[in-house]
């Protein structure tokens, strides 16, 4: 029953988005407003029933349901609770789910406190949303039907693939998802304006906010992504320029671009057209994730069963959406209204170049991504992009837009002086040199540029802070002043300071991480002792263990440092016996921003065992950086200035006066 | 400056920055792309000694061969060749004798193909693709690899 009634508000779900998808925009065209207002109930309403079949899923995989086809494939009744609320969405139909419930949320989002927005806009934005939830609402009920039921229910399920069986599961996917699906909202406004044939004032005010907080869920489901694969997969490495990762750092890279160049919008009135491109192409580079990850055409973990009908499905969507938007961009952004000058050096100036690296960054990561597909269509020749080829071309795009970092802030609207930033960075150039001075001194010149890129990373977080204590008078004025000051900084500035300081931290970190780690590979035999940078390893044995689902062998290992204990590692073969696979559960030790990582490989006949164990310098500042990034774009989202459905800018909350 | 001036300015800078990432694209799509073949192509296509591939295939059955400090030797095949690998390190958790494999790296001047990386399935339903279609391709696919998770489930005879 649970299952049916899943499905049935699926289906509804898909009728309602049918009718919101063409009634509200045939009512803006018409300028009939009671037509325009059936999209506020119809979206409400999707997202409930979307909620009820999301729901119904998540019941029949906490009760074991094996006559439901998708819980037979990926759960098994001894799994712990929470990983049958994970396995939901730990395979493409349940994570296909997962897309519409937050497609649908947002959209509910949108028709439920978007009540300031002038309602033809806000018609034709709930309708273009509207037309996305329909095509997967159809991709799921014609390829992908989570609730599809088997005739006759084994007893048993087939367990979840053991890899996923983590905690990781349960954060990022949701993370990446609210990112991806953020970026539809952006979609669905540019396309509204488009369609509008003008830019509303409102426009800006709310596609910031969006933007920001698509580009939060997407920076920690991205960062989320990289540590799980770091501790899970046991090879130590936090980022392989996989295609499955660059889909998430294609659209991570144009959100970016969006953020900043929506910024200029808001504040100047310039770059209208621009932003609109950059809104449409966030939201198609999430689309091309999708289908990467989810038609099989690229085999990875994140690949569940390859169906070449879903793979054409999703295709479809993808040329419909990223066509259409393009179009519709193509025909109608020349009617828009160009607006604001400026001198190339200025802060539009140095968010244009931003925006410049960005695209370009973000372009040559598509073509890595996609060359050897299109290669292979094309000739049946077959060949891997690795990270030499990224390396290669990103890593030098990146080197100027990191040095302008600093600058930007700094600089003023419309004609800014760069001689005068320069002059206002001293302090921060200064620590960047000692940065570069100091490397050379403890860890001499090897390898040859990290010192320098060292100085690099500390100067950008020097120049986040340079923007506060400039903005706050810090060292000018009495300390009072300087609190009273940054209590008053918008929150925005703030966010913006912690966002670069946090690039600026996730810098070092890589820095640290590929300048600096120690590796050694070997086998080991109980009572061995392996050495390590300063750290001493003993192995004092092998000890089987009983898990609920599986079985593990545990490897004891002592840490010492200089003779003091530090502590045990035990890293860990797992077996699930229903998939008959085995994963590696590497132990990481923590020291500092450090870490010492340890994982198994195979054992011996003569009760050795094989092992593997890295020292990752400042490994830690990788994500700590990331966190630092989020944290900022959540200060700035709560700006007053960018609430969503804030009626109108705070104008009287700083001159409050006893008049009120 | 005029706003003709700017724009091209702008548009300046915007095509010198295109202009130095196409030329980073092109020089790395030179140097760091990998081919991928399969034991009959690396016959076949004659590679040469050095030249760094991607050698897919399966695990030649009774082939592993585990020597001292992690080296390891097997033959990668498609059903028609075998080409020798030897690798030093750990083998991934889904190596398996039989089973599709990926390695990286080059051929010796005694056809001996040393990788230094070695990749298997992520899950054991599927095989690297490359595998798959190499295999298709030499007439040894054996057919349900991509079927398997829509069949009878394990457990239900139970």
């Amino acid at each position: 029953m649970t299952p049916e009634l899943g499905h049935y508000a699926l289906v509804l779900a898909l009728g309602l988005a049918l009718v919101q998808a063409i009634v509200p925009m045939w009512g803006a065209r018409v300028r009939d407003v009671s037509l325009m207002n059936v999209a506020v109930p119809t979206a409400l309403a999707q997202f409930v029933f979307v909620a009820v079949a999301f729901a119904a899923l998540t019941a029949c995989y906490v009760a074991s349901d094996f006559s439901v086809a998708n819980v037979v494939e990926n759960s098994h009744s001894t799994m712990p609770l929470i990983y049958k609320f994970t396995s939901v969405w730990g395979n493409h139909e349940g994570s296909m789910l997962l897309w519409v419930l937050i497609l649908t949320f947002f959209g509910a989002l949108v028709a439920g406190v978007g009540t300031n927005l002038p309602p033809s806009l806000k018609a034709n934005v709930l309708a273009v949303q509207s037309w996305i939830a329909a095509a997967f609402f159809l991709f799921i009920l014609l390829t992908s039907n989570p609730f599809l039921r088997l005739a006759e229910a084994p007893l048993e399920g087939r367990d979840l693939n053991p890899i996923l069986q983590d905690i990781g599961l349960a954060v990022h996917p949701p993370m990446l998802y609210l990112g991806y699906v953020g970026f539809s909202i952006t979609f669905s406004f540019a396309a509204a304006a488009l369609i509008d044939g003008r830019i509303e004032p409102a426009w800006a005010r709310w596609v910031r906010p969006w933007t920001l907080a698509a580009w939060m869920f997407l920076t920690a489901g991205v960062a989320m992504g990289s540590y799980w694969a770091y501790y899970e997969l046991g090879w130590g490495g936090w980022w392989f320029w996989d295609p499955v990762e660059n889909a998430s750092f294609m659209p991570w890279l144009a959100g970016t671009a969006l953020l900043h160049s929506a910024l200029v919008m808001e504040k100047r009135d310039a770059l209208k057209v621009w932003t609109i491109l950059l809104a449409v192409l966030a939201f198609s580079l999430s689309l091309i994730g999708t289908f990467l990850v989810r038609s099989g055409v690229l085999t990875s973990v994140h690949s569940f069963a390859n169906d070449p009908a879903r793979g054409v499905f999703i295709l479809a969507i993808l040329v419909f959406f990223v066509g259409g938007g393009l179009a519709l961009f193509a025909w109608r952004a020349p009617m828009l209204k160009q607006g604001g000058l400026f001198a190339p050096i200025s802060r539009e100036g140095a968010l244009v170049l931003n925006n410049l690296f960005l695209t370009t960054a973000c372009a040559t990561v598509f073509i890595g991504t996609l060359y050897p597909l299109a290669l292979e269509a094309l000739t049946g020749e077959k060949i891997s992009v690795g990270a030499p080829f990224f390396n290669a071309t990103f890593g030098p795009l990146m080197l100027p837009l990191l040095i302008a970092v600093p600058f930007g802030p700094l600089l003023a609207w419309k004609r800014g002086d760069v001689l005068g930033v320069a002059q206002r960075l001293t302090a921060a150039f200064t620590i960047g040199l000692i940065g570069i001075a100091a490397t050379f001194a403890f860890e001499g010149g090897k390898p040859v540029l990290a010192p320098f890129a060292v100085g690099l990373a500390l100067f950008v977080m020097a120049g986040a802070l340079t923007d506060l204590a400039e903005r706050t008078g810090l060292f000018r004025v009495a300390p009072g002043t300087v609190l009273k000051r940054a209590a008053g900084l918008p929150r925005s500035a703030w966010g913006t300071a912690f966002a670069h300081f946090g690039l600026g931290v996730t810098l070092l970190g890589i820095i640290g991480e590929t300048g600096w780690s120690a590796e050694k590979i070997m086998t080991m035999k109980p009572g061995d002792v392996v050495a390590l940078r300063h750290y001493e390893l003993t192995f004092e044995g092998l000890v089987p263990r009983e898990g609920p689902n599986y079985r593990e062998l545990t490897a004891k290992f002592t840490v010492r440092r200089g003779g003091d204990i530090l502590g045990v590692l035990e890293p860990a073969k797992r077996s699930f016996a229903t998939r008959g696979t085995t994963t590696t559960e590497a132990a990481l030790m923590t020291r500092g921003v450090s870490q010492l990582y340890l994982s198994l490989g195979d054992q011996g006949p003569d009760g050795s065992i094989a092992i593997r164990l890295y020292h990752k310098p400042l490994v830690l500042l990788i994500w700590l950086g990331a966190v630092v990034m989020v944290a900022g774009a959540a200060l700035s989202l709560s700006d007053r200035r960018l609430r969503v459905g804030a009626p109108k800018p705070a104008r009287g909350r700083t001159a409050l006066q006893p008049a009120e | 400056m005029t706003r003709k001036q700017r724009r091209l300015a702008l548009i300046g800078s915007g095509l010198a920055v295109l202009a130095v990432a196409a030329a980073l694209v092109l020089s790395a799509l030179k140097d760091s792309i990998v081919f991928f073949n399969s034991p009959s192509d690396v016959v076949e296509k004659n590679v040469q000694p050095g030249a760094r591939i991607r050698l897919g295939g399966l695990v030649q059955p009774g082939s592993l061969v585990r020597g001292d400090n992690l080296s390891v030797r097997f033959e990668v095949t498609d059903g028609n060749r075998a080409v020798p690998v030897a690798y030093t390190g750990i083998l991934p958790d889904l190596f398996r004798e039989g089973q599709g494999v990926v390695a990286e790296g080059a051929l010796d001047s005694a056809g001996l193909f040393r990788a230094d990386t070695v990749l298997a399935k992520h899950d054991e339903t599927y095989m690297p693709k490359e595998v798959a279609d190499a295999l298709k391709k030499q007439g040894h696919w054996v057919g349900d690899y991509e079927k398997k998770t829509s069949a009878a489930p394990q457990g239900r005879a139970q």
